[in-house]
């Protein structure tokens, strides 16, 4: 019954938030602390004591850590099925930490409707917690499309001076991407059906199903589609400078920090178990859309001007890097690309912290306006040298274990384009120094003097330092949870394969 | 006739007895509140009639009326849409001068209409049942007398609709020479002795779908619908794109699956044909429009496109399936459809008409309720998940994957990723600040009934969005009866 609750929670909690305002218009922001407190004992408690019960329903591989099954609607064999595994886990527990990451950052900056805000922030973490939940896949493109909405009106409603523009953009390229995996989702689920006789929208049922190779081909490319629209890679990731600059911090940290790692999580779950054979057919493009992802993306960075577009475009690279290992299909590769997630998740979010503490106080992203804040603000500077560290992947830090291990194990796969992907160590501290060179360095421009991060913003960013550096030091915790998941799903695709 | 067809009748006898009732008490005695109350009482009634009438279920009464569960289902949804519809119009013309007690009159004939038009199985009824129904909506469309719009668009539907029954009649005739049979199971009795299609079967088929489709306003057939949208009082125009659109595809569903004749190849071209063209045209015209009247009016254009989807669909697949889809989708439409008129009728003053998108803007801080009712109203029109429009897309998506149309399943996705476009633009214009506010308009004046009609509109809309097992249980037990 917890798996459930970690989406009402969530729900609950939005409404909650939404009405409270009309009471006390500061209440709304205490209620999604609140609530996001719920959530977190809900996870820890799921992680230590429900652990030890193991009441799975049949079929299901035991690397599983729970589940939770209703029928819903019959008629086509469409079931309430939430489970948990590893992956989920670490996911889900991303969710948690980054959720209170948005709250503490929308802290003054959003100053009206705040009731409406905190409920789409909520709805949001509702939906990627479902998704991350779902393996039912009617359940699973539900909650897909319930975390477009609420975003789309954070974009929309308190997002910057383009933002309609951006909203638009965003929903356009992410609803009609996934339109076309509910039809991909649908000719699956009708092929099994003409062949079985049943209809069942279930993931493990689905799975195994043999489905002529030219059609799984055509099918595995409308999932691809889908998550790499949401992921991004290029040449589907134009949706995404635009939509980070534009959302609000809370946004931007929920966006960069969860919202792309739902992309990178359909393609580990879904996309390469259903269609083994034709995943395997497609990976050397797949790995080059990767390659070139990181690559183009990175340059990219270095020759923008707004600090935001800054950090949006290196997510793209980052982003790059799941791709690719994911690809690469071997447990290495895998592995970094679950720990390039939790890794981008933390440092993309603070970087977004960053940029909007600075906006709050400078009113501007350009970072030719920017400066010597050094001297001003040397402790929100050093959180800066801190993030931009850990996101060019120096050793020691999370993002640095994810990409080796990525590139570890993609050289076992396809050297020539490991060698050109890892050209990306060197554009990587080109474009973050950059970032600072431009930002804290130099003269101070600014004439009006401005605050310190205060104790907030201290709190939030040191806990986010705390994670990077336990990713960077002892990524086998995290190893240790996903791992099963991972070989459960190397194993489900191989099996086929024979 | 026996007892038993009297007793399946009884729901057409109450409509048409309250329909009298409602006219003597409105030579009795002038009172808007009472006439409304007399007019849902009767529609209240008439419902529960209908549970009189399923006990008998299937049952011929006479040569031409066939009542079965489809035709009692269907007539339960344009029983309860025309509720809604009073509702709205209640507060719509109270404020308004002149006489408007007979506008519930017009109501109560043309659902009249539309009652014997989903219960036909005779071309004899079939057109009778859509003359009411129209001649109903000519007067319904052009009530406001002194105002111009309604009276233009009063006219036009005047003259197209007589155009399309015309055509209407002409392919009936041209059915009738060459199989001497005038009610439908006669007329697939013919075709399934006839080895090939004749071309004059085949002509008398088209000119049907001729005159359904201006009716249902597919392209090319489309041309009066923006104006007739945008002149028509707005609970009027909820009633034409639900009440009348979902009685008229009824009949086809019951016309071409009970003469079996959707399957015969060039038919399904030219349906395709029209099909690709409603969708593409609808959405695409919709981008360009700045009224929100009229950009409904093409949304439900590209809407009978997706519909006709389903439609071609039964072709190919299990009939039953197919009727499934249709109906899941119409049920869809009418609450969300109603729904969105409803919120322009509650916008709209005697003065003016809330068409101009202008007047949306901002309207989510100044009535947030209402707001959001519309927003739920778009984004299920848009087929947004968590909305009952949702599942309708699914039901479209399911029956067009099984048949495997993948040329018309690449016009429904182009289609609703253009409509989204479009929907998010009011939502957008909602959610915007205003900068100067509109003097006088959308000023809360008391709106009860309407209100209490959203509330429930949206409710259901939620909740067959999020539970829609029970909804499709029903359709899933009628769809399977419908021959």
């Amino acid at each position: 019954m917890i798996l459930p609750a970690l989406i009402a929670v969530l729900l609950l909690g939005g409404f909650a938030a939404w009405f409270s305002e009309s009471k006390f218009s500061n209440a709304p922001r205490w209620v999604a602390i609140i609530t996001l407190v719920i959530e977190a004992l809900l996870v820890l408690w799921q992680c230590t004591v429900v652990e030890q019960i193991n009441n799975l329903s049949t079929d299901m591989p035991q690397t599983w850590l729970a589940d939770f099954n209703r029928s819903w609607i019959p008629r086509f064999g469409i079931g309430f099925h939430l489970a948990l595994d590893g992956l989920s886990l670490v996911l889900i527990a991303l969710t948690v930490l980054l959720g209170f990451m948005a709250v503490s950052s929308s802290w003054t900056e959003i100053n009206k409707r705040q009731g409406f805000f905190f409920f789409n922030l909520l709805a949001c973490l509702a939906g990627t917690v479902g998704v991350f939940l779902a393996v039912d896949l009617f359940l699973f493109f539900f909650f897909w499309e319930l975390m477009i909405i609420p975003m789309y009106f954070l974009i929309s409603i308190w997002g910057h001076e383009n933002r309609t523009y951006a909203a638009i953009k965003f929903v356009i390229f992410t609803q009609v991407s996934s339109l076309l995996m509910l039809l991909a989702i649908l000719v699956l689920v009708l092929t099994s059906h003409s062949l079985s006789g049943i209809y069942t929208f279930d993931y493990f049922k689905l799975l195994g199903t043999e489905i002529p190779p030219d059609l799984a081909y055509w099918l595995m490319l409308g999932f691809f589609v889908a998550f790499t629209v949401k992921l991004p890679a290029v040449p589907f990731h134009t949706w995404l400078p635009d939509a980070h600059t534009q959302a609000p911090t809370g946004g931007s940290v929920i966006l960069a920090g969860v919202m792309l790692k739902t992309g990178a999580y359909g393609l580990l779950r879904f996309v390469i178990p259903l269609f083994p054979e034709a995943a395997h057919q497609f990976a050397p493009i797949a790995m080059t859309l990767g390659a070139v992802s990181v690559l183009y993306a990175a340059m990219m960075a270095y020759a923008q001007t707004d600090l935001k577009r800054l950090i949006a475009y290196t997510s793209v690279s980052h982003m790059g890097f799941i791709l690719i290992g994911i690809f690469a299909w071997n447990i290495y590769a895998l592995q970094g690309s679950v720990i390039t997630m939790l890794a981008h998740g933390i440092s993309a979010a603070a970087l977004f912290m960053i940029a909007g503490a600075l906006q709050e106080r400078l009113h501007t992203r350009k970072m030719g306006r920017m400066g010597g804040l050094w001297q001003m603000l040397p402790r929100l500077s050093a959180f800066a040298l801190f993030f931009a560290m850990a996101s060019l992947g120096l050793p020691g830090l999370g993002n640095f274990i994810g990409e080796f291990l990525v590139l570890l194990g993609a050289f076992k796969v396809n050297v020539l384009l490991t060698g050109v992907t890892a050209l990306v160590l060197i554009l990587a501290p080109v474009y973050s120094l950059a970032m600072i060179q431009k930002t804290v360095h130099g003269t101070f421009h600014n004439q009006a003097p401005v605050l310190d991060i205060n104790r907030r913003e201290l709190t939030s960013l040191g806990l986010l330092v705390l994670a990077t550096v336990w990713l960077g030091l002892s990524p086998g915790t995290f190893f240790d949870v996903s791992a099963p998941a991972l070989k459960q799903e190397m194993q489900v695709s191989s099996v086929v394969e024979h | 006739m026996d007892n038993h067809q009297l007793a399946a009748l009884a729901p057409i006898i109450t409509l048409s007895t309250v329909a009298i009732a409602v006219m003597l008490t409105i030579a009795i005695r002038r009172n808007f509140i009472l006439i409304s109350s007399v007019t849902a009482f009767g529609i209240l009634l008439s419902l529960s009639a209908l549970g009189v009438a399923w006990q008998e279920t299937p049952i011929q009464t006479t040569l031409l009326i066939r009542i079965n569960s489809f035709a009692l289902f269907y007539m339960a949804l344009l029983l309860l849409a025309s509720l809604a519809v009073v509702g709205f119009c209640y507060d719509y013309f109270k404020t308004r001068e002149g006489e408007n007690e007979e506008l519930m009159l017009l109501l109560l004939t043309a659902v009249l209409g539309a009652s014997v038009l989903v219960s036909s199985s005779h071309f004899a009824t079939f057109f009778i049942g859509l003359e009411i129904l129209s001649i109903s909506l000519f007067a319904l469309i052009g009530y406001p007398l002194n105002q111009s719009r309604p009276l233009e668009a009063a006219i036009k539907y005047l003259i197209l609709s007589g155009v399309s029954s015309a055509f209407l009649l002409m392919g009936m005739a041209l059915i009738y020479a060459q199989s001497g049979e005038l009610n439908f199971s006669g007329i697939g009795r013919f075709l399934a002795n006839q080895p090939a299609m004749n071309a004059m079967i085949l002509g008398g088929i088209i000119l049907i779908m001729a005159g359904l489709g201006f009716k249902l306003s597919l392209v090319p057939f489309h041309l009066w619908t923006p104006d007739v949208y945008e002149g028509a009082p707005a609970p009027i125009t909820g009633f034409i794109a639900t009440v009348s659109k979902g009685a008229v595809f009824a009949i086809l569903l019951r016309f071409f699956i009970g003469t079996e004749s959707q399957v015969y190849t060039p038919l399904l071209t030219v349906f395709s044909v029209i099909a690709v063209l409603s969708i593409l045209g609808g959405n695409l015209l919709a981008l360009l429009q700045t009224n929100v009247k009229r950009l409904l009016a093409y949304s439900s254009i590209a809407h009978m496109g997706y519909l006709m989807v389903a439609f071609i669909a039964s072709g190919s697949i299990a009939p039953a399936l197919a009727v499934e889809s249709v109906t899941f989708y119409i049920v869809a439409y009418s609450i969300t459809t109603i729904g969105a008129f409803g919120v322009v009728s509650v916008l709209s003053t005697p003065q003016i008409e809330a068409g101009d998108i202008e007047l949306y803007r901002g309207l989510f801080w100044r009535r947030p309720w209402l707001a959001s009712a519309f927003t739920l109203m778009l984004l299920s029109l848009a087929g947004i998940p968590l909305t009952v429009g949702f599942i309708g897309k699914f039901y479209i998506f399911t029956s067009g994957g099984e048949a495997r149309l993948w040329g018309l399943m690449l016009a429904v996705f182009a289609g609703s990723g253009l409509g989204l476009y479009y929907y998010l633009r009011i939502i957008i214009a909602m959610s915007m600040t205003e900068e100067a506010p509109i003097a006088n308009f959308g000023e809360c004046s008391n709106h009860w009934v309407s209100s209490a009609t959203l509330v429930t509109l949206s409710i259901l809309l939620v909740w067959f969005g999020i539970y829609p097992n029970q909804l499709i249980t029903i359709i899933q037990s009628v769809s399977n009866t419908m021959r």
